[in-house]
């Protein structure tokens, strides 16, 4: 095999070649530019140990430049110049043609939708199996064949939802699961109750959810103007308000949705390329994989939890639920918000998913397989680079939270 | 701790039976896929992989043998005899049979039917049948037979064999499952070796703008990658490398570097601070305690990293097509190689379920043989 032998020689060059890099830099910077000996000894150590470090980063600052700190002003600079006339600086040109395409505007609200639905589903299902699988004996067992899925690639995991949602005429056998369900349902009363009642129950309650949190934001305000006292953020606030108030807008008008709608009973249908729903056929591929991070880390967060605050609850009469949403998740908000912003940049990224299962078709567009058409299919390099600008721009706000964190705990 | 309210009775069945379902719902998807791709094609299209799981009842329409080839005389009568399921495939045990389709369970085996004139038909339970009469009775078409048998479910492993060897370039998993192993291993060794040399100066030596390295690794564990493909892209076909294993080698190092030099040094930072004093004072140079101290003690960061450098350079699309793939299609990864199946093949769910499986396998296998150091990996990479 030739790229056996040449995968074997990289790694041997490599490794090698790292390792007699950081052997001879050391040996040389002790013998032979600041040797230990002679006169200047002492100020040559200490010399030794001033530079040594760089020799120990180098390699890898190097690559880190190179491969990711560059590309980020190389991809700025590309954006604003034209390849097909020759490099030339043409200012926003690129961007304002971007914003001229509705696939880009349908990509960005698709990946809005993404960015909503998946870390929040994620971490809420990780959050309750992580909870359950706490207080079962083969807790350990069902964790790992939920954790399963993160060893499976984006594509693999494409491949087996693409069988859960196949659709095959209604005169032959379903062989997806999903329309199999499907084909239960006949309209009588287990259909109301399952494809009506519950969804607008759990739109309710997330309306009640929404809202209770925009009133946590928004109270503040009220307060202080009565008290006079000052609330801090209040564009924030202002904005998480507004926001929530769309929201429970929105599941509201969906609420007469579902009732109004008449289901397609007995038909089978090809789930993804229903508009609008089948970015969320999508999402769960993502949600399937993300779900087992999620409860691994919110897992140990809930071990770390004192136990005294909780046998203290119990003494005071707390009920299982109140001991979960008022003693144990205010203390592990910290790690909440790791999970949510660590799976909030997955999804920023997503693109395998799509690629494989859609490509971007039926109206699933999302950024990252905007860029790999612009940039791959298309070859337009300028827009390309400008939509790789606007994911960098989405991820930027985590990025700095990132490292204010890190900057803070090492203090 | 539960025990003191006396709730675990309570909701003890209620916890078993959500995390049953919980468990099931996220095992059934991979779990079907994994079946079908131990079914034929007709098994697959004929029926949900949920139903082989048990004994299927099939009634299917038989023909006995062309009475005018194959009757043979015995004193007066004629008689035909063979086996329908050696005659016309399939199998089973069966139930009950008819000549009519308008009673197609009419007889159970064993049983002859009389159909006039001394003609007569039988079938056993396994699929023998007779079928005797005068000369012009046995003669033009086969006698017609409705049977039900029960069959067993049955599995091949024949998908894979096909998969594996076949001479079909889109079908034949085995040269890209190669590839995805040349690309993988190198990938996963050369990054750890070079962030690990990283990871100590920035644990354990002092030097002025250290704090400031560390956030920017901190912000570079977030940068999208995307961001990083058309530079790099320009930058490979600038120095001669173009697209091959070597661009896409040192692609994954680049990208796979801030998570190793973050594990890596909020690990060895955790290592204890006298067993590095002492050797120092012992006249240990930095490169001696590297080697012989901190490098095997931080054997569980360099496991966790491997296994996520591992996982993800194997399940990787877009970088491997972007600085591997070339127009000739000879490097060809086995998620490319899926993809394009999906395309080209995406009906045939024995070929695609098979190769998926084929690509899932190995990831799979080292899930579960290192999933230790995967949660302390993900621990350490997440909670602080």
């Amino acid at each position: 095999m030739d790229a056996a032998l040449l995968g074997l020689t990289t790694i041997i060059v490599g490794v090698g070649g790292c390792i007699f890099y950081f052997y001879f830099s050391n040996v040389v910077l002790d013998k032979v530019i600041f040797p230990a000996e002679g006169p200047d000894a002492g100020r040559n150590i200490n010399r030794a140990n001033m530079v040594r470090p760089w020799l120990f980063l180098f390699p890898a600052m190097f690559a880190l430049g190179l491969y990711l700190a560059y590309p980020v002003f190389e991809t700025l600079r590309l954006s604003l110049t034209d390849r097909d006339q020759g490099g030339a600086f043409v200012g926003l040109a690129n961007y304002n043609q971007m914003f001229a395409e509705p696939k880009f505007w349908e990509a960005l609200r698709n990946n809005l939708l993404w960015l909503i639905v998946v870390p929040a589903a994620s971490t809420a299902f990780g959050l309750l199996a992580a909870q359950l699988t706490d207080r079962i004996k083969w807790g350990a067992a069902a964790k790992s064949l939920i954790f399963m899925p993160m060893a499976i690639s984006f594509v693999g995991a494409g491949v087996i939802f693409k069988l859960v949602y196949e659709a095959r005429p209604a005169d032959q056998s379903q062989i997806g699961v999903l329309n199999a369900v499907w084909l239960q349902f006949d309209g009588g009363f287990g259909s109301f109750l399952l494809l009506q009642a519950l969804p607008a129950l759990i739109l309710l309650s997330f309306a009640g959810i929404v809202a209770y949190v925009g009133w946590i934001f928004v109270q503040p305000i009220a307060n202080s103007r009565e008290r006079g006292g000052g609330a801090g953020f209040v564009p924030l606030r202002l904005f998480v308000g507004v926001a929530a108030l769309y929201l429970v807008y929105l599941s509201l008008s969906s609420l007469v949705g579902i009732f109004t709608f008449t289901y397609p009973y007995g038909e089978p249908q090809t789930w993804l390329t229903i508009p609008f729903w089948n970015s969320f056929f999508l999402m769960v591929v993502l949600i399937w994989i993300q779900t087992g991070f999620a409860m691994v880390i919110l897992s140990a967060a809930l071990r770390g939890i004192p136990e005294e605050t909780i046998e203290a609850a119990i003494i005071d009469g707390a009920n299982p639920f109140q001991i979960f949403f008022k003693i144990k998740v205010p203390q592990i908000m910290g790690t909440i918000v790791v999970v949510w912003t660590t799976i909030t940049i997955v999804v920023l990224k997503v693109f395998d998913i799509v690629f494989a299962m859609t490509n971007g078709q039926w109206e699933t567009q999302v950024l990252a397989n905007y860029m790999y058409d612009k940039m791959f299919r298309a070859n337009d390099w300028g827009v390309g680079s400008a939509s790789a600008i606007i994911i960098m721009l989405l991820v930027t706000p985590i990025l700095v939270w990132n490292v204010y964190n890190a900057r803070k705990e090492m203090k | 701790m539960d025990n003191i309210a006396g709730s675990k009775s309570s909701l003890g069945w209620a916890v078993n039976i959500s995390v049953v379902l919980l468990v099931a719902l996220w095992v059934f998807p991979t779990f079907g896929l994994l079946v079908s791709s131990f079914r034929t094609a007709d098994q697959i299209v004929g029926s949900g992989w949920w139903a082989s799981m048990f004994p299927s009842e099939q009634t299917e329409r038989f023909r006995a043998s062309d009475p005018d080839e194959n009757r043979v005389q015995n004193g007066d009568l004629f008689v035909v005899e063979g086996n329908i399921f050696e005659e016309n495939g399939g199998g089973g045990d069966i139930q009950s049979w008819g000549t009519s389709s308008r009673a197609v369970d009419a007889y159970q085996p064993g049983d002859v039917a009389d159909l006039g004139d001394g003609e007569t038909f039988s079938v056993d339970a396994d699929g023998n049948y007779t079928w005797s009469g005068n000369e012009e009775q046995i003669s033009g078409r086969g006698q017609r037979a409705f049977v039900t048998a029960v069959s067993p479910p049955e599995f091949t492993t024949e998908n894979y064999v096909n998969i594996m060897t076949s001479g079909n370039d889109t079908d034949n998993m085995a040269k890209a499952f190669f590839n995805t192993l040349t690309v993988t291993i190198p990938a996963t060794i050369i990054p750890i070796v070079v962030a690990a040399f990283a990871a100590y100066a920035l644990a354990w030596m002092d030097f002025p703008g250290r704090a400031i390295l560390i956030a920017c690794v901190v912000g570079l564990l977030v940068v999208p990658l995307q961001l990083a493909l058309i530079p790099l892209l320009k930058l490979h076909v600038g120095i001669g490398i173009g697209k091959g294993y070597l661009g896409v080698w040192l692609a994954h190092t680049g990208f796979g570097l801030p998570l190793a030099i973050y594990l890596l040094r909020n690990y060895m930072v955790g290592l204890p601070r006298d067993i590095i004093e002492n050797a120092k004072v012992d006249g240990a140079t930095d490169f001696q305690i590297f080697t012989k101290i901190i490098l095997p003690l931080s054997f569980p960061a360099l496991a966790s990293f491997a296994i996520f450098q591992f996982l993800w350079t194997w399940n990787d699309l877009l970088v491997a097509k972007v600085f591997l793939i070339d127009a000739t299609g000879q490097t060809t990864v086995m998620t490319d190689q899926i993809v394009n199946l999906l395309g080209t093949r995406g009906g045939n769910w024995e070929i695609l379920a098979t190769a998926a499986f084929v690509s899932i396998a190995v990831p799979l296998c080292v899930f579960f043989a290192m999933q230790k150091y995967l949660v302390r990996g993900l621990l350490a990479g997440s909670v602080k």
